[in-house]
């Protein structure tokens, strides 16, 4: 878990909610794999006191992305951040997706700020000429932030939102089942986002029998594996198993995680 | 030519080759590439508990201002697993280990220091007397002085390891309970534990932490400890360990020029993984630049 001071590139406001930040990470020794994450340091001030995890966004060869969603003290001081400074970040953290290059076509299954941990899927799985599906649910028309991102990976976006009255798991599921399966034969689910959209894909992946994956949210402390604070519960055979969301995710095999 | 600088403290029989060690719940052998951990003064890796234990509710840390609340509940997977795996991982590194012991039970406290006392690889025992004595009426064991003074006693009776009284800061008179450690044959004392807290997010009422109440670090307890560290120092001539919201060099020496020998470096860590080290660094600048050769002529020297 290594720490870089590094230079922030951009970081604008994309949407009325959502910022778009582009930082140098060319000092960075390992790659960084979609899922993955980076404990950023919001400010150097005891307030906000605690690291945020941010997925990342996009993965280039000198640069990382991140799109953040503006909800709290933290991510509010993020904002002030500007181009030129550099941030204090740890990373890349946690166990990335698998993308497998004999796969053809993947379901990504995203909502609200969950859509920035999936496009970095999208964009490797283009690199892979892997074709992807996805469905991105939100709020809003404007909170779509990443669509027009997965359409340039060619990607085939479903968009549903509460403004249009068709973000329910409903809905969500017709569209898999009627729209999306009735096309393509899916290879993989991915997830992220929404614990309701979580289990509808989770019920998904075990009613067609098609494999799946999941990165989880969740409160850290140290998100180096010591303090316990960001467990969840996996299925091992018959047994649940409290693992550290950190350090063994927050990637997991969709049909094992405990959906809360 | 330059004089070598002391940087040797004494925690009753263990000599430690500096005073600078992780806090309880804030270390893991997972952080060896953030730091080397031959440079710490002691090793101490999460508290144990003598059966495997699945941890609280979440969330189970919250932030708040200048620091956090945690609430973990000593996840655990048991002393067995202690022995046979985490003691293992740290065979390799030079420093001590203190082995932290959380309890239910006076009983339990003695059956788990006895084990520990016999195992070579461990070379002192910090009770954590801040967990509830569940045999007693739940209060924590560290909030009675009569209950503390037993439980080091008997410990004290099967063990020749020193012993670390961690004592809890929720107490009215935490001189009092230094006392009762002290005259129950323990060898040190952390002052302190986490001091029981609790935040409400006024938009949804609920509590932000999952098991309701929670324990506060950070920069912002540093105050009170190194008040308890002062307090504690006039009454007892044991050896303390400062421990509570040291995040730099200047308030590990701000706790050991209250009274403490030795500090212990928990949240920080999460900010800064490498603040272990950092501090260590910069404690020793202190030193040289005020021309001390011996840490322990820093000890308790406040003027007052």
């Amino acid at each position: 878990m290594k720490q870089y001071k590094a230079p922030v590139l951009l970081n604008q406001q994309v949407s009325n909610r959502y910022w778009h930040m582009i930082v140098n990470t060319s000092m960075l020794d390992q790659s960084v794999e979609p899922g993955q994450f980076f404990q950023i340091r919001c400010a150097d001030k005891y307030t906000p006191f605690l690291r945020r995890p941010l997925s990342v966004y996009r993965i280039n060869e000198h640069t990382t992305e991140f799109l953040y969603l503006v909800k709290g003290k933290g991510t509010t001081e993020m904002t002030t951040i500007e181009q030129g400074d550099t941030i204090d970040l740890m990373g890349p953290l946690g166990n990335g997706f698998q993308i497998d290059s004999s796969m053809k076509t993947i379901l990504l299954v995203a909502r609200g700020v969950g859509v920035a941990t999936l496009a970095a899927v999208a964009q490797a799985a283009y690199n892979k000429q892997i074709h992807c599906v996805a469905i991105l649910s939100a709020r809003t028309k404007e909170d779509l932030l990443a669509a027009e991102f997965l359409e340039g990976f060619g990607a085939d976006v479903y968009k549903v939102t509460e403004e249009d009255g068709t973000s329910d798991v409903t809905n969500v599921q017709s569209i898999i089942t009627n729209e999306i399966f009735g096309k393509y034969k899916i290879d993989c689910i991915y997830t992220c986002g929404s614990r309701r959209l979580s289990k509808l894909a989770q019920e998904m992946s075990t009613n067609y029998d098609i494999p799946g994956q999941i990165a989880l949210e969740e409160h850290m402390g140290c998100a180096m594996g010591a303090c316990f604070a960001c467990v969840c519960d996996v299925m091992d055979g018959d047994v649940t198993k409290s693992v550290r969301v950190c350090i063994e995710g927050p990637v997991f095999p969709l049909r094992k995680v405990v959906i809360e | 030519m330059m004089k070598k600088l002391n940087t040797e403290v004494k925690i009753g029989t263990l000599t430690l080759k500096n005073p600078v060690m992780p806090a309880s719940g804030a270390f893991g052998v997972e952080m060896q590439d953030a730091i080397d951990f031959n440079q710490l003064g002691a090793i101490l890796p999460k508290s144990i508990t003598k059966y495997p234990q699945p941890g609280n509710a979440k969330p189970r840390v919250c932030e708040t201002t200048a620091g956090m609340i945690n609430s973990i509940g000593i996840q655990s997977k048991g002393i067995d697993y202690f022995l046979s795996t985490i003691i293992p991982s740290f065979d390799t590194f030079e420093p001590p280990l203190i082995a932290s012991i959380s309890a239910d039970s006076i009983e339990e406290f003695v059956e788990m220091s006895t084990i520990l006392g016999n195992n070579g690889s461990v070379s002192a025992l910090e009770l954590n007397i801040s967990c509830p004595n569940l045999k007693g009426d739940g209060s924590a064991f560290g909030m009675d002085k009569s209950v503390t003074n037993k439980l080091i006693s008997e410990v004290r009776q099967v063990t020749e390891l020193p012993l670390i009284a961690k004592l809890t800061p929720n107490v009215t008179s935490i001189q009092e309970i230094a006392i009762a450690a002290e005259k129950g044959g323990a060898d040190a004392l952390n002052v302190a534990n986490t001091l029981l807290a609790m935040a409400i997010d006024v938009d949804s009422k609920r509590p932000l932490i999952g098991n309701v109440m929670g324990g506060f670090s950070g920069p912002a307890v540093k105050p009170i400890i190194v008040r308890m560290i002062y307090q504690v120092a006039q009454v007892s001539s044991l050896p303390i360990i400062g421990c509570g919201g040291i995040m730099n060099g200047r308030d590990a020496l701000e706790m050991i020029i209250a009274g403490a020998s030795a500090v212990q470096v928990g949240t920080a860590s999460f900010i800064h993984p490498t603040a272990l080290t950092d501090i260590l660094n910069e404690i020793e600048t202190y030193l040289i630049e005020h021309d001390i050769d011996d840490i322990n002529e820093l000890v308790g020297s406040v003027i007052v």
